[in-house]
């Protein structure tokens, strides 16, 4: 029977070999059209997601797409390859699942600030500390849209909505602190509004071996509309990129571009390899699989027996 | 315990009893190492083809405290752990006074004179044996006999009562404590051989066992948590995920330990929500993978069981149960998780519910946990408990050869496929796995909103009809392949109980004893709690009364407890009611022939 880390499953019937596969175009990668409002940030991020799949030649079975609930969360729809849309705010453990057993798989989780931060915010910090290989785009738009304009954990004070009717009075989360703080070794912060710097960061995303989050800015052009205004400069923000002299394996220096108040900087805040969970734990099958070297798992299991006896 | 005399080899001195069967109840605190007396004595049992089964009491209290350990060992069939001890091993005074109420008239009581002050009231109902077991245990190996050496001593003690192997318990002592220091081993046999070499003999008469009826079979010993564990990785899974929590910690521990040497991993998770979904997405990405849980972790993972059901990935759902609700009682036994396992998610949420009836069940149900999982795509929950879990029994070998299986998934490229295809028979789809290419180009997605035949959203209500009836479907088609439990008994009579889970042991030697008395009395176990397997019907119609015995309340309207509710819906029979009790330990036999008879006596009796 075949290690979990090693050769993940059988291959009785191999299809056609890979070298006569022409890279996917986008007609093949798009699913149904998606759901979301005219102008939703949310178009270009999965414009993007089919952009990395194009560019990086990856094809639909080696990748799964990954959601909880919400607007955002609905993109797994949308992507003609497997995937899964699980329940509110559990996407991460579920991709984790996916992760540890699958090596042979890209794992990509997209979902919203609902999803990452409010129910979901304890398995956001242990994905992160655990160093879960995948890759995780938060689209952030400050607000609850699917259910139509409540207060979400990264509305800022004072924004009014259905449950906030004078303004919201709690605090919100930053989310590029609450990654760097949980102890993910990849973080980023991007906007829907500037497409190829959205592409750069999947891209690196993509590459980084161990849990790589993004923090996407993504206009909800229904229920907050104008949020990321100072943001963009088509709308007369700034885009205002990480300092080319940032240290990206420094902690600090990440925690402290991640105060600058809104827009603040987009672009790679904080990169630091470290072991994965997958690799940790593919070393502790190793060390234990070399001292049944050679019997078949019922052998094992036998042995175990033995000494029951 | 069943004798008959024999003549004493040296005429005056006291008598040797041959017996069929001794239950011995060990009394102390938890941190004196009283379960490892009952450990050795349970595998002696195994390795001498006796049959065997322990019940034990632990305080849920960090520090330890008052706790006992009860074997009952056998010749012949051994059902319960036993209503009443031959013998009351008592190590203090806390310990006698608490536990001479469970020894039976004239059995033995044999204490550590060092700790306890026999009471005069008593001493003409048992026969007390006073031993020095602290102080003759300090002489033996020197310390102070606070916590080490004298469970070992006391195990010499039994051993010489009952005649017991004494190479075949040097060697599990040797095993136990071998790969430590080698001082250890050897103080444990001192201390073995000090409590073996006195004259015990001279005070009380000695026992020697029958023969057993198995001789000749190989057995394992274990209990259910390890059972369970081991049945899962023979099952092929290999990948887990769990949160700590009593009784079912044990599993997760097992598992965690052993998954690597197969290629698996388990996984400690940040919460019970997480663990499951972790499971989920596991059997979702290939193999059926295994989460688990006790109490109130079972009700955190409601709703990731729901999304299984309807996005029919399968998962294995392990409930130790214990006392509830709530935090309840964590080292007691209860089955009052039936409802939450059959009914705990919202919507109509398909789903499988199993429940081994002993150690050695607990084994196969794995395995037959999985296969159906895998078969018919739903979440299967597993109903143990903490009795069975910390109970120890010894089994025949299982051929691991031939029960070990290989779940690897199959990635060969499939020409289509739906995942939700309404045509398929008896709506089971073979699954197709992440990996798999799909050569039409269109892939599956796993939801938990409403869906077409690829898995995308719909908001027809046809097809939510139609859906909800296909994954219905699944559970009647795994019914009709269900056996109709075999009837223990006679197929017609007075009274039939009704029993599942752990308590068939109890429930079998009830009616035993009650047909042995001339009662008309059968019962059956159910052991596929949802779907029920068909024929019940017919059995039900062979009997005048039909009592469901459950360790769970006896419910609002009082005719029965959680399965007696399933049965009264399902068969609309008012014969059908309950035995209930809430006291979080497991049947007594006498207690369960006490209900029968009072509910015989009750009124609104339909025969």
């Amino acid at each position: 029977m075949s290690s979990i880390t090693d050769i993940p499953a059988r291959n009785s019937n191999p299809a056609p070999a890979d070298v006569e596969r022409k890279p996917l175009t986008k007609k093949e990668i798009a699913a149904d059209h998606p759901t979301w409002c005219p102008g939703c940030g949310d178009f270009s991020v999965l414009a993007l997601y089919f952009k990395l799949i194009e560019k990086r030649k990856l094809w639909h079975e080696k990748i799964t797409t990954i959601a909880g609930i919400g607007c955002s969360s609905r993109f797994p729809y949308f992507v003609q390859a497997h995937g899964a849309h699980f329940i509110h705010g559990r996407a991460l453990p579920f991709a984790t699942g996916i992760s540890l057993s699958r090596p042979d798989l890209h794992v990509f989780v997209f979902g919203g600030d609902g999803d990452a931060f409010s129910i979901g915010g304890n398995h956001f910090n242990h994905t992160a500390r655990k160093n879960i290989k995948m890759t995780y785009v938060v689209m952030d738009n400050w607000v609850y849209g699917l259910t139509k304009k409540q207060t979400s954990p990264t509305s800022p004070l004072g924004f009014r909505s259905k449950t906030d009717m004078w303004g919201a009075v709690d605090y919100p989360i930053n989310p590029m602190k609450q990654a760097i703080a949980a102890g993910a070794t990849f973080v980023a912060r991007t906007t829907h509004s500037n497409p190829n710097h959205v592409l750069q960061m999947m891209e690196a995303a993509m590459d980084h071996d161990g849990f790589s989050f993004i923090e996407c800015l993504s206009e909800c052009v229904e229920f907050y509309e104008g949020a990321f205004d100072a943001s963009n400069p088509r709308k007369g923000g700034v885009f205002k990129e990480v300092p080319k002299d940032h240290d990206v394996t420094d902690e600090l220096a990440a925690y402290r571009l991640a105060s600058d108040p809104f827009p603040g900087y987009f672009g790679i805040f904080y990169r630091n390899p470290k072991p994965t969970k997958n690799a940790r734990e593919a070393e502790i099958i190793r060390k234990s699989r070399e001292q049944v070297q050679g019997l078949k798992d019922w052998e094992i299991l036998q042995k175990t027996f033995d000494r029951l006896k | 315990m069943s004798e008959s005399t024999v003549a004493s080899p040296e005429g005056g001195a006291p008598k040797v009893s041959r017996i069929s069967e001794a239950v011995i109840r060990i009394a102390g605190n938890s941190q004196d190492g009283i379960q490892a007396i009952g450990g050795f004595l349970a595998r002696l049992a195994g390795r001498s083809e006796q049959e065997v089964m322990t019940f034990m009491t632990i305080p849920s209290t960090i520090s330890g405290g008052p706790s006992i350990f009860q074997v009952r060992i056998g010749s012949g069939e051994v059902l319960s752990a036993g209503d009443e001890a031959d013998v009351l091993l008592a190590f203090y005074q806390h310990s006698y006074e608490g536990h001479i109420s469970s020894l039976r008239k004239n059995g033995i009581v044999l204490f550590d004179s060092d700790h306890v002050e026999p009471r005069p009231e008593w001493q003409n109902s048992y026969h007390h044996v006073g031993v020095p077991i602290s102080n003759l245990t300090i002489e033996a190996i020197g310390g102070t006999a606070r916590d080490k050496g004298k469970n070992i001593f006391a195990l010499g003690l039994i051993a010489r009562m009952f005649d017991l192997n004494v190479p075949k318990l040097e060697k599990l002592i040797q095993e136990r404590f071998g790969g430590k220091d080698e001082s250890i081993v050897k103080n444990a046999l001192t201390a073995f051989h000090a409590g073996y070499s006195y004259a015990i003999g001279d005070l009380i008469e000695t026992f020697r066992f029958m023969d057993s009826r198995k001789k000749g079979s190989q057995q394992v010993v274990m209990n259910g948590n390890e059972a369970l564990g081991y049945g899962l990785i023979a099952a092929g899974v290999r990948f887990g995920a769990g949160y700590p929590i009593t009784p079912w910690s044990d599993v997760m521990e097992l598992l965690r330990r052993e998954l690597p040497k197969y290629g698996g991993t388990f996984v400690q998770c940040e919460d019970e929500i997480a663990a499951v979904s972790m499971a989920i997405g596991a059997s979702y990405a290939g193999r059926v993978a295994v989460t688990g849980s006790s109490g109130p972790g079972i009700a955190l993972k409601a709703e990731a069981s729901g999304w299984a059901g309807m996005a029919e990935v399968p998962v294995v759902i392990v409930d130790v149960q214990r006392g509830g609700p709530s935090t309840g009682m964590p080292t007691n036994v209860e089955q009052s998780d039936l409802n939450i396992a059959c009914f705990g998610a919202h919507g109509d949420s398909p789903r499988v519910v199993l429940a081994p009836a002993n150690v050695e069940d607990c084994f196969y149900i794995a395995i037959e946990a999985v296969n159906i999982a895998r078969k018919y795509n739903v979440p299967v929950y597993i109903l143990s408990d903490q009795s069975i879990a910390t109970r120890i029994e010894a089994f025949p070998e299982p051929d691991l050869e031939k029960v070990c299986q290989d779940i690897t998934p199959d990635l060969s490229p499939v020409a289509e496929y739906k995942p939700y295809d309404l045509s398929a028979e008896d709506g089971v789809v073979r699954r197709v796995v992440p990996g798999t290419r799909i050569l039409n180009g269109k892939y599956p997605i796993a939801t938990g909103l409403e869906h077409d035949e690829m898995g995308h959203p719909t908001g027809s209500p046809k097809l939510h009809m139609e859906m909800t009836a296909k994954r219905r479907r699944k559970l009647q088609a795994l019914a009709r392949t269900l056996p109709t439990p075999k009837i223990y008994g006679p197929s017609e009579g007075r009274v039939l109980l009704v029993g599942w889970g752990s308590t068939q042991g109890p429930i079998r030697e009830a009616v035993d004893r009650a047909r042995a008395a001339g009662d008309s009395i059968s019962s059956i176990h159910i052991r596929t709690l949802s779907p029920l397997p068909p024929g019940l019907e017919e059995v039900f119609s062979g009997f005048n009364h039909i009592f469901v015995v459950e360790l769970n309340d006896s419910g609002i309207y009082g005719y029965g407890g959680q399965l007696a509710s399933i049965l009264r819906a399902r068969f609309c029979n008012p014969a059908i009611r309950g035995i209930n009790k809430t006291d979080g330990l497991t049947w007594k036999v006498k207690e369960i022939l006490a209900a029968v008879k009072a509910k015989l006596e009750s009124n609104g009796s339909p025969a």
